[in-house]
């Protein structure tokens, strides 16, 4: 893995997820403190603050870089906060990544975290008839599980995939969180139970649609030299990829929260992979290295029926080939490519600007051999992969 | 007797409501001949066209099926539901011509037994929500099946 590519990560930090109600600064703040009590090193050693941002916590969650940096006490450390959805904490580390790597700084802090409303994510508060995110609630009453059930009922009707399928991956990814201190749902699940849940957007089953979460996670970047000169060994855990990418026209998969696709009549269809394929492959090109080397990976299971989607576009299997891999076992703990061993959204729910931070987080307690009950043996690449709303990608490479 | 209520579109300038026949109504580039919806006004989504002139046009009032499911569960605010609540259907369908996908509500009394990935729907102007005055209206999608129940204007 290329040097000048990569950056050390010195340590993470999580609050666990739950439904707390308490001010998500809360939640950052003991992330940021759990990180670099973990990274061993001092607040005052941090030389920029990276926030994911929230978007329903007032202005302290837009301008979250501040509000975490204000909350450790002011320092003097530069700062960013990024918005990108779903894709906010990666959009962080990747800020993060670049100061580090331009050579602007050797130490950072990234830091997302949420305090969520109950039940259906909805619109921010306000009449906004220009805002299409405010638009497909009123005029098609169209949710987030609306535009997963699109999805899975696709899936079922192109793949094959089976209601028993989706219920499978919600059973091994509770298995999995049951093993995990941070996650919210610890308790393993039956397949019968799943089944047995309320149907909340055919196909889509209560059980198999992701919660809204409180929580928060973050992580310290350093520069690789940094690193060594602290004591992190000649190999630390390292990033050596993370993709930001938007899609290319035409994008012709219907995406939150759009009311249709791109029009493909002018220039027919995109010269390459469709946008989620290109999340990955794209992190993948610039580490250097391909799908056949991943060992682990934590992917975005809004919905158990998305989780198989994803074993395609991060190039575990080719297209359709998804459920095959998971009615083997081969994405289970023990598993050849154990996918989402944390217990992924399913065991977490969503907690928006601390998720993407928290699967690196995931990865590398994986790839330290600190993972407990979950541990997928001898993890060496792992590869996160996520996508926020709006045209948001976000993939993470890290390497032991 | 009580008086009718007055339909209004619930978005103005979308989709017509002309009798039997109403359409979406989406723009295409003067430029390069792209389509979208809803309308454009002051950019063309081609990354090759730096067009800025568009024309209003009726999108292609049957399609196919992309992709279906319904909404069990009363969507939040700001959609305005019935009390009691009744479940609907979402439909995201496959215009042939425009050679992208829509979405919409599928008409009243549809469940997902009746819809299928590729059959053929068309669009119908139907009522959203309503109030003492006013019945607010949406584009939606019926099947094109002999028997199903005529809904909408």
């Amino acid at each position: 893995m290329p040097d000048d590519r990569s950056v050390a990560v010195l340590g993470v930090g999580m609050h666990p997820w739950g439904k707390w109600g308490r001010n998500f600064v809360e939640y950052g703040l003991a992330a940021a403190r759990d990180a670099m009590r973990d990274a061993g090193v001092s607040w005052s050693d941090i030389q920029f603050v990276s926030g994911a941002d929230t978007i329903r916590n007032g202005y302290p969650g837009f301008i979250s870089g501040a509000t975490f940096a204000q909350a450790l006490g002011w320092s003097g450390a530069r700062v960013s906060s990024a918005y990108a959805a779903c894709a906010s904490g990666a959009t962080a580390i990747a800020a993060a990544r670049a100061q580090i790597l331009a050579g602007l700084c050797d130490t950072a802090l990234v830091v997302g975290a949420d305090t969520t409303p109950k039940g259906f994510f909805a619109p921010v508060g306000g009449e906004r008839r220009d805002d299409p995110d405010w638009l497909r609630f009123h005029l098609l009453g169209a949710t987030n599980p609306t535009y997963f059930a699109l999805y899975a009922r696709r899936r079922m009707e192109l793949f094959g995939a089976t209601e028993d399928d989706f219920a499978a991956v919600k059973v091994k990814n509770a298995r999995a969180g049951a093993a995990n201190p941070n996650a919210r749902y610890r308790q393993e699940v039956s397949a019968e139970e799943v089944l047995a849940s309320p149907m909340v957007a055919d196909p889509l089953r209560l059980l198999e649609i992701c919660a809204t979460s409180d929580g928060g996670a973050a992580i310290v970047l350093s520069s690789m030299d940094f690193a060594r000169r602290h004591g992190a060994g000649s190999t630390p855990v390292s990033i050596p990829a993370v993709s930001t990418v938007t899609p290319r026209f035409p994008q012709t998969v219907i995406e939150m929260p759009n009311f249709a696709t791109d029009s493909a009549v002018a220039v027919g269809a995109v010269d390459g992979p469709a946008f989620r394929r290109s999340i990955a492959f794209a992190a993948y090109e610039e580490a250097g290295i391909g799908p056949e080397d991943v060992d682990v990976a934590e992917v975005y299971d809004l919905s158990s029926a998305l989780e198989l989607d994803w074993y395609e576009d991060v190039g575990l299997c080719k297209e359709g080939e998804a459920e095959r891999l998971l009615r083997d076992g081969d994405t289970a703990l023990g598993g050849r490519i154990p996918v989402n061993p944390s217990g992924g959204l399913s065991s977490f729910g969503e907690a928006i600007p601390a998720q993407a931070i928290a699967q690196v987080c995931e990865l590398v307690w994986q790839l330290r051999g600190h993972a407990g009950g979950r541990q997928v043996e001898g993890a060496r690449v792992g590869v996160t992969a996520n996508q926020g709303l709006f045209g948001h990608g976000s993939s993470v490479i890290v390497t032991a | 007797m009580t008086t009718a209520k007055t339909r209004v579109p619930a978005v103005e300038g979308w989709f017509t409501t002309d009798g039997d026949t109403p359409t979406l109504l989406g723009s295409r580039c003067r430029t390069c001949g792209t389509y979208a919806f809803p309308a454009e006004t002051f950019f063309c989504g081609n990354p090759a066209c730096e067009g800025t002139a568009f024309e209003q046009v009726p999108l292609s009032r049957r399609g196919k099926v992309w992709s279906y499911t319904d909404a069990r569960y009363t969507p939040p605010a700001p959609y305005v539901a019935a009390d009691p609540y009744v479940p609907f259907c979402i439909a995201a369908v496959e215009l042939a011509e425009e050679k992208m996908v829509v979405m919409g509500q599928v008409v009243p009394e549809v469940t997902v037994d009746d819809l299928h990935v590729g059959s053929e729907v068309e669009l119908v102007v139907d009522v959203l929500y309503e109030d003492e005055d006013h019945e607010y209206l949406v584009w939606k999608w019926r099947p094109v099946t002999a028997g199903m129940g005529v809904a909408g204007a």
